[in-house]
């Protein structure tokens, strides 16, 4: 397009006022102009925008969108004993929560059972859920017919199998449990958090098939497939890398399910992804705007997909806590009510607000509070959802979408290169990738070229703290649970226990056997987490991370 | 021979965010330190092996998520193998009511979030200094 007189005039003052100035450049490493015009984008890319609800879904993936529909309010929880947690969440359903979500105790995304872990560090960061009895009492109270629920449930989803098995107990019919498998990409967890109990790289790969193809048959409502870019960003990543990491993973993932025979109808509609969002509002609003068109394309054209259902780019975002300071905490209100708009902005269908206590502890009642009234009043008050794609049209905006497009796919064509995001990860060039931007990053801020209000400028004396009183678990009822638990495992039926345990152990043997029914049968059967996960390292082997410094 | 102060980044008990340390890790390798490096989740008595078989002056120990709170399960046992003389550092989140049982234990310095690795780099110089001073100085 040629610029009309005007632009080169304006080009010209601005030349003249501004005098030298530093080039601009975005997290991902894109040019930021100080002017966006039509002459931005060629016809075609602006023909190419389309509606919300039909294909690309540039502008969302619903006709209706938030108008619609706003988004599920999905805050992490997870703390202490059962019964802690389960007064927890059913104060949190009260206040406007709209759906569960459970994180469990670190020692559980180990693979460990407590009676096997440091007491000190039990239910500090989760709640602490080793057999189905346990996730019964979670839940109790909680209409699990009817609300979904969202597990942190890292491979073998025996959070999930403790769901199910609560579920028959309860005689809740397994096609009405609605959720998702957070955190079932094996494949992010080896690259960034490591907060996996971490089998070999192969025996991860095959878990996961075998679950998505067993919640594709028998728990219609249940999403097994959460794809992650949080880890991958929250390490270090940059927004444009996260999103391609993370479409190049969910091509992993598919393909594999393609390779023993699955349709991708049938699975495809139940993949969802769950992102970072940091406060770089228009880089985020951009990444997720041109990921959910490469993931339509993709889906389509790539992968086969002929259902609509499948070309949806759901997504579940999570604002950036490693955006978030110590110094000054109170700021921190300020960088998560942007980093929810980029998201909302951007079109997810499921957000978590952080807690601006994120960088001092894990978040506290108070902070939690904070978080989700956030979320209602970006809704309610700022009227967010008013419009979709309110941000659609900018000049800015669409440039930097298709900008943000190009480096996705140039990120995306090197993991392709190296033989796809399984191999990419097995030579560690993704975990590089992701430690160099960590430390580009890092640079940026100690030169201050990156500024961190409170960090590296407008310090102030430190504020007395008292901001919070952090919770803790509350020891006596963390040993009484501790103390329960060794009851319960020896008035188990110890030969159905061993069966259950043998039955695994074959199948892990047997590439033809669904690993996961297995793991459910153990749970029904009594299994703990920890039985389970120590039966399955020993037949499928131990994976130690795949880290270079 | 030039200084070369010896540190050994770890992290131990079950979180494995491990962004902090590898940043740490690479910027005192750039500074011309010796890091002996380990991934997450490793135990306290490997640690503890680790740290006397490589003769470090300095243990920096990562914790974002609680895992601070079995610090001082690692100073007993550092103690109890006569390496008193190591100096141990912990970076990441530590709420400040957890600060005075750590330094209690024998904590040398916790950095938190938002710390410079120019402050982090200079602090592990200095106490690796007047650690081989004493091992010279009877």
């Amino acid at each position: 397009m040629n610029k009309p007189f005007e632009h080169a005039q304006w080009e010209r003052e601005y030349a003249a006022q501004i005098g030298s100035e530093r080039a601009l450049r975005n997290r991902s490493g894109i040019p930021v102009q100080p002017l966006y015009t039509a002459a931005d984008r060629s016809g075609e890319d602006a023909q190419a925008l389309g509606f919300p609800g039909q294909p690309p879904y540039t502008r969302g993936i619903y006709a209706t969108m938030h108008r619609g529909r706003t988004w599920t309010q999905r805050q992490l929880v997870g703390l202490g004993t059962p019964a802690d947690y389960n007064t927890r969440l059913r104060d949190i359903l009260a206040k406007g929560g709209s759906a569960v979500s459970l994180i469990p105790c670190n020692s559980v995304f180990r693979g460990y059972d407590m009676d096997e872990s440091h007491f000190e560090l039990l239910g500090t960061c989760g709640v602490v859920v080793n057999c189905a009895g346990h996730m019964d009492a979670c839940l109790a109270g909680v209409d699990i017919e009817r609300t979904s629920v969202a597990l942190n449930d890292p491979s073998p989803f025996t959070l999930l199998a403790f769901l199910l098995a609560t579920a028959r107990k309860r005689g809740v019919d397994w096609h009405r449990i609605s959720g998702t498998s957070n955190q079932s990409d094996y494949l992010s967890h080896f690259v960034a958090n490591h907060m996996f109990f971490r089998i070999a790289l192969p025996g991860a790969r095959r878990i996961l098939a075998d679950h998505i193809e067993f919640c594709t048959r028998h728990l219609p409502k249940w999403n097994p497939m959460s794809v992650v870019g949080q880890h991958m960003q929250q390490a270090g990543a940059t927004p444009a890398q996260a999103m391609a990491f993370t479409l190049c993973t969910a091509l992993q993932n598919a393909e594999d399910c393609i390779a023993r025979g699955m349709a991708p109808d049938d699975f495809l509609p139940r993949f969802t992804f769950f992102f970072d969002v940091s406060v770089s509002f228009f880089e985020e609003v951009a990444k997720f705007r041109a990921g959910r068109r490469i993931w339509a394309r993709l889906a389509r054209a790539r992968l086969g997909a002929q259902d609509p259902r499948s070309w949806r780019f759901k997504f579940h975002a999570q604002t950036s806590g490693a955006d978030l300071t110590r110094q000054q905490p109170l700021n921190n209100i300020a960088r998560v009510t942007v980093q929810a708009m980029a998201g909302i902005f951007g079109g997810l269908q499921s957000l978590h607000t952080d807690s601006y206590d994120e960088a001092l502890s894990c978040p506290t009642e108070a902070g939690a509070r904070i978080a989700i009234s956030a979320q209602n009043i970006l809704r309610e008050e700022a009227r967010l959802t008013d419009v979709i794609d309110p941000l659609g049209g900018s000049y800015y905006v669409e440039a930097l979408t298709d900008q943000m497009e190009a480096e996705i796919l140039r990120v995306m064509d090197q993991v392709e290169q190296a033989g796809g995001m399984y191999r990419a990860v097995e030579k560690g060039l993704v975990q590089k990738e992701i430690g160099d931007s960590a430390m580009a990053f890092q640079r940026r801020v100690e030169s201050g070229e990156q500024v961190i209000v409170g960090v590296n400028a407008y310090q102030v004396d430190e504020e007395a703290a008292g901001v919070r009183a952090l919770d803790k678990p509350d020891p006596q009822r963390m040993r009484a649970h501790l103390e329960a638990f060794a009851r319960y495992k020896a008035a188990r039926s110890q030969s159905a226990l061993q069966r259950a345990l043998d039955g695994l152990a074959r199948a892990a043997g047997d590439p033809a056997r669904n690993l996961f029914e297995q793991v459910i049968a153990a749970a029904e059967a009594g299994a703990t987490h920890g039985e389970i996960c120590a039966t399955l390292r020993r037949e499928l082997g131990f994976g130690r991370p795949l880290v270079a410094v | 021979m030039e200084f070369r102060p010896k540190i050994l980044l770890t992290k131990i008990g079950f979180d494995g965010h491990d962004r902090g340390s590898r940043v740490v890790a690479a910027y005192l390798r750039d500074k011309g330190m010796e890091v002996v490096y380990t991934p997450p989740w490793q135990d306290i008595g490997t640690v503890v092996k680790m740290a006397a078989e490589e003769d470090v002056d300095v243990i920096g120990i990562s914790s974002l998520a609680t895992d601070h709170l079995i610090v001082p399960k690692l100073m007993s046992a550092l103690r109890a193998a006569g390496l008193d003389d190591v100096a141990v550092i912990v970076g990441g989140i530590v709420p400040d009511e957890d600060l005075p049982a750590l330094a209690q234990a024998g904590v040398a310095r916790v950095f938190h979030p938002g710390s410079s690795l120019e402050a982090i780099a200079e602090y592990v110089s200095g106490i690796a200094r007047a650690r081989r001073a004493k091992e010279v100085l009877p």
